[in-house]
């Protein structure tokens, strides 16, 4: 109980005496906010935005199955679908029709796309927030588009996609398969590529390894790989940014061990006088441990509580710039919000621990002043 | 009751600024009793009370406490004992500036252990007994230099030690003031408190509270007059 | 290399600890050499101070230890995706030769740590800092021990490449597959809940002995509870996991970690932690009983160290234990 109590009484004096000192203290503790906020909106949106992505990628099909002529992706006979179909295992195989289409005026780059469903009429598109926002085109507008011999033809637009789905369709247009293979000049025995689905997952990855022996000219990519690859380019890209804001961290590390070291004239004399009336060296170090601690924390969870709103509710709005970059078509989206305790752990080693780290050795000096320093004062 | 046995005390051994603050004292305090030193500044006073108060390690030499050997015990140890037993009134006041009177008082009390509203108790009947009760939440720069020193002697009592230190008590009083700070060292004495002061101020040395005083130079007593 | 946030924090922790305890032991061959608590010169004046430096620096580090060992066990589940196969910590961990060594040696100095920081307490104690040269002796046996740690667990890093093909837990810990983590699995059930048992029920009864009596039962004490560390976490991977995944073929160590059960596993394993250092910190006292300055004071540590490692592992059981009994899956037949 009364080492409960000594803490509290530490700690009460380390409250008043961090409120005594506050103009000093608050320029740390915006600093060091700033380093927590920094740090937590890049991780929060590079989680969040894998974590979409990943959600995303489960509806699509299980092996996608490209054909690959001189190393570039090329047109899919679309009989190859037949014996794709044929082979032990395979629930369905079915072409996919789509490509992209640059409009000069507007300088961006729209994905066209066949759609099933929702099937779309000859004659008509439907076409995402993005690219109606960039050629300011609502429903029942009529919109030209460039067909592959030079000629023009038009579309009417009879929807617009959702909102919600902005972060994966802001720059589709949808359409219908006569349409697009007429726009393109893609002859009927041909499909861009071909989604494979399984009925078994397990055998995914001797399916797939089938198809490779057997069309020996296409590229056969099961989700799983795009899964990964998506995570690791995910992870990489936040992982780079760190680093890249490293040398922030860094400043502010000494930035705090500068702060720690210089003990004014003042705090120099307040701590002899705790040493000279019964306090000792590890009750001041007790102090320190308080005072880095109440500093911590309250940097802390401001920084994340900021990150966190910056990122879920305003979108990013100060990493707009650098990830928009070319973009026309930059879609606006919410982001799910998602925290788990793995990213404040990490932000937690990232920050609190080099803070830590660079006040231990200020904070010994400061404690062991002498005693006997009182006295001469 | 504080035992000093040829105490060397030496500042920068070995460099070129080497400086023997106290050398070779033996000295022997006892209860209940008032002890002036007195003697010029770089006599040494300040380094003797801050050994006698175990404020600092000699060099050589050993002390005694109650009959228990303190030269080397460890820092937490000497801290713990100079918290129990000694109190100390300094120069300077030294009242942490930006908190209050009662605050000040209960400081050295906090690595006690000691529930706050326990010392909040001790700190207003102390404050009473000095005449400060009206005081008790005033920041310490509101106040006057009387008070000011009175709520520094209401914290050398807080953990109730038996052992009083104060250097130069009175160098930043007035003689009404000066006058009345030995009248509290009197009252301290009757509640058997030993008291030990280093001061070169005649009202302190010639008081009628005071019964030994010790003259010091260069680091050595040179003599020992008794009163009665 | 894989550049994950994660990774990067641990590794600049990892190497921040490491510094500053090569900062401490710097210092501490100083004390080893120059320390006599009868001078009162400068020099031991200074010694004294920078003791506390040191101590302070070995309470963080055994909090960063904790720490990261829990971090370096989720960030190697959080990028099981990045390798084919692996299904969890389990996977990633085995996707080069340096994974399993770092959680060993990361428990290790953990365990470490711990122990120091005991016998820096009693050492405190007493008056005259009788330990201080075998202590900060034990500190020169730490550090290269953290050293090695930063670099195993830096080479499993920068070993990872993505797309490798390793193995999930299911195939590691199965009960055919070769390796020690396999051979664990597949002790037999029967035997391995009655050693599993006994060795607790040997240590709680041995503790309470010496609790006691405080004699040199606190050896016997202190070796039991290492054994029924042991012993508990080969049980965790034989047939206590079982319990929890509800799956005859389950055996991972890791997977209760996850939210998927109540994390569970922080509870589980940090009783076998704080159990396995409450007990070896009162084995490592042992020897120090007599010696005058501490002979008050280290009986009293010892019993409250008992105590604790009683109550911990008893948690650990009470835990396992209804889980084992309240859980619809039935073990016995498979």
């Amino acid at each position: 109980m009364s080492r409960f109590n000594k803490q509290r009484n530490i700690l009460d004096f380390t409250l008043s005496s961090l409120l005594r000192r506050r103009t000093k203290n608050s320029a740390l503790v915006i600093v060091y906010t700033l380093i927590v906020f920094s740090l937590a909106s890049v991780l929060f949106f590079t989680q969040a935005i894998k974590k979409e992505a990943c959600i995303v990628l489960q509806n699509s099909p299980e092996i996608i199955v490209q054909r690959i002529v001189a190393g570039r992706h090329d047109l899919l006979p679309a009989d190859y679908i037949d014996t794709i179909r044929a082979i032990t295992g395979v629930q369905s195989a079915k072409g996919r029709l789509w490509g992209y289409y640059f409009e000069p005026a507007a300088g961006a780059n729209y994905t066209l796309m066949v759609s099933e469903e929702p099937g779309v009429e000859v004659g008509r598109i439907v076409i995402g927030q993005g690219v109606s926002r960039t050629i300011h085109a609502n429903r029942a507008d009529i919109v030209p588009f460039r067909r592959y011999d030079g000629s023009y033809t038009s579309f009417e637009v009879s929807d617009i996609l959702s909102s919600e789905s902005e972060l994966v369709s802001s720059d589709l247009v949808l359409i219908s398969e006569s349409d697009f293979r007429e726009m393109m000049g893609i002859r009927g025995e041909y499909v861009t590529d071909a989604a494979v689905y399984a009925k078994n997952k397990r055998e995914l990855f001797m399916i797939a390894d089938k198809i490779k022996r057997i069309l020996p000219d296409t590229r056969p990519i099961t989700k799983d790989e795009i899964l990964r690859t998506y995570e690791a380019i995910f992870d990489w890209r936040g992982g780079i940014l760190l680093v890249i804001l490293s040398g922030a961290v860094i400043a502010f590390v000494i930035l705090a061990w500068d702060k720690a070291s210089g003990l004014s004239s003042d705090e120099r004399r307040e701590i002899g006088i705790l040493k000279g009336i019964g306090w000792e060296t590890s009750d001041v170090i007790a102090m320190k441990f308080w005072e880095g601690a109440v500093l911590s924390l309250s940097s802390f969870s401001l920084g994340i509580i900021l990150a966190y709103i910056h990122v879920f509710f305003a979108s990013s709005a100060l990493f707009e710039p650098a990830l928009k970059g070319w973009s026309v078509l930059y879609p606006e989206f919410r982001l799910v919000p998602h925290m788990d305790p793995l990213q404040i752990a990490t932000l937690f080693f990232l920050t609190v621990v080099p803070y830590t780290v660079s006040t231990i050795v200020p904070s010994w000096r400061a404690a062991t002043i002498d005693p006997d320093t009182v006295m001469r004062l | 009751m504080i035992e000093l046995s040829d105490i060397r005390k030496v500042f920068n051994s070995g460099k070129p600024n080497e400086f023997v603050a106290i050398d070779g004292i033996t000295l022997s305090v006892e209860r209940d009793k008032v002890v002036v030193l007195k003697g010029p500044s770089g006599s040494g006073k300040t380094t003797l009370l801050s050994v006698i108060g175990c404020m600092t390690r000699p060099t050589s030499g050993r002390i005694t406490l109650s009959g228990k050997e303190i030269t080397s015990l460890p820092e937490r140890f000497l801290t713990e004992i100079r918290r129990k037993s000694f109190g100390f009134v300094f120069q300077q006041f030294n009242l942490i500036k930006g908190i209050t009177a009662m605050e000040n008082v209960i400081l050295p009390a906090y690595p006690t252990g000691e529930g706050f509203p326990d010392l909040k108790k001790r700190a207003l009947s102390l404050l009473e007994l000095f005449d400060l009760s009206a005081r008790p939440i005033t920041k310490v720069e509101w106040l006057s230099g009387g008070e000011a020193q009175r709520v520094s002697i209401a914290r050398a009592l807080v953990n109730d030690p038996s052992v009083i230190i104060a250097d130069e008590p009175t160098a930043h009083l007035d003689t009404k003031l000066s006058k009345d700070f030995m009248e509290i060292i009197g009252k301290l004495k009757v509640r058997r408190k030993t008291i030990i002061i280093a001061s070169h101020d005649p009202i302190v040395y010639e008081s009628a509270a005071v019964d030994r005083v010790l003259e010091m130079r260069d680091g050595r007593i040179l003599s020992r007059a008794t009163r009665q | 290399m894989i550049f994950h946030p994660a990774i990067m924090a641990l590794l600049v922790g990892s190497l921040l600890v490491t510094l500053m305890l090569l900062y401490s032991s710097y210092y501490g061959v100083q004390v080893i050499r120059k320390w006599d608590i009868k001078s009162g010169s400068e020099l031991q004046l200074c010694l004294e101070r920078r003791t506390y430096l040191v101590s302070t620096i070995m309470s963080y580090m055994l909090f960063f230890q904790l720490a990261s060992f829990y971090l370096f066990i989720f960030t190697a589940d959080a990028i099981h995706a990045t390798f084919v196969s692996a299904m969890c910590a389990a996977g990633s961990l085995n996707v080069n030769e340096y994974g399993y060594p770092a959680v060993i040696i990361k428990m290790v100095n953990f365990l470490f740590a711990g122990t120091w920081l005991i016998i820096n307490y009693a050492d405190n104690r007493a008056y005259d800092y009788p330990l201080i040269k075998k202590k900060y002796l034990l500190l020169l046996v730490i550090t290269p021990l953290m050293v090695a740690e930063f670099i195993v667990q830096g080479a499993y890093f920068i070993g990872l490449k993505a797309n490798v093909i390793t193995s999930c837990c299911g195939s590691l810990f199965s009960t055919d597959a070769e390796g020690i983590a396999s051979e664990i699995a597949a002790l037999p059930r029967l035997p391995m809940k009655i050693a599993f048992y006994l060795s607790t029920a040997l240590t709680l009864a041995s503790g309470m002995y010496f609790c006691l009596r405080s004699d040199w039962s606190g050896y016997v004490f202190s070796f039991l509870s290492i054994a029924t560390f042991v012993v508990s976490v080969a049980a965790m991977i034989s047939f206590i996991s079982l319990y929890f995944y509800e799956l005859p073929t389950h055996h991972c160590p890791f997977c209760i970690l996850q939210k998927d059960y109540g994390f569970i596993g922080y509870l589980l394993y940090i009783a076998l932690l704080g159990g396995a250092v409450s007990g070896l910190g009162t084995g490592a006292l042992m020897p120090f009983r007599k010696i005058q300055s501490l002979s008050q004071i280290v009986p009293s540590i010892q019993r409250r160290l008992a105590f604790m490692a009683l109550i911990l592992y008893f948690l650990f059981t009470v835990v396992v234990t209804y889980r084992m009994i309240f859980s619809d899956f039935i073990l016995e037949g498979y």
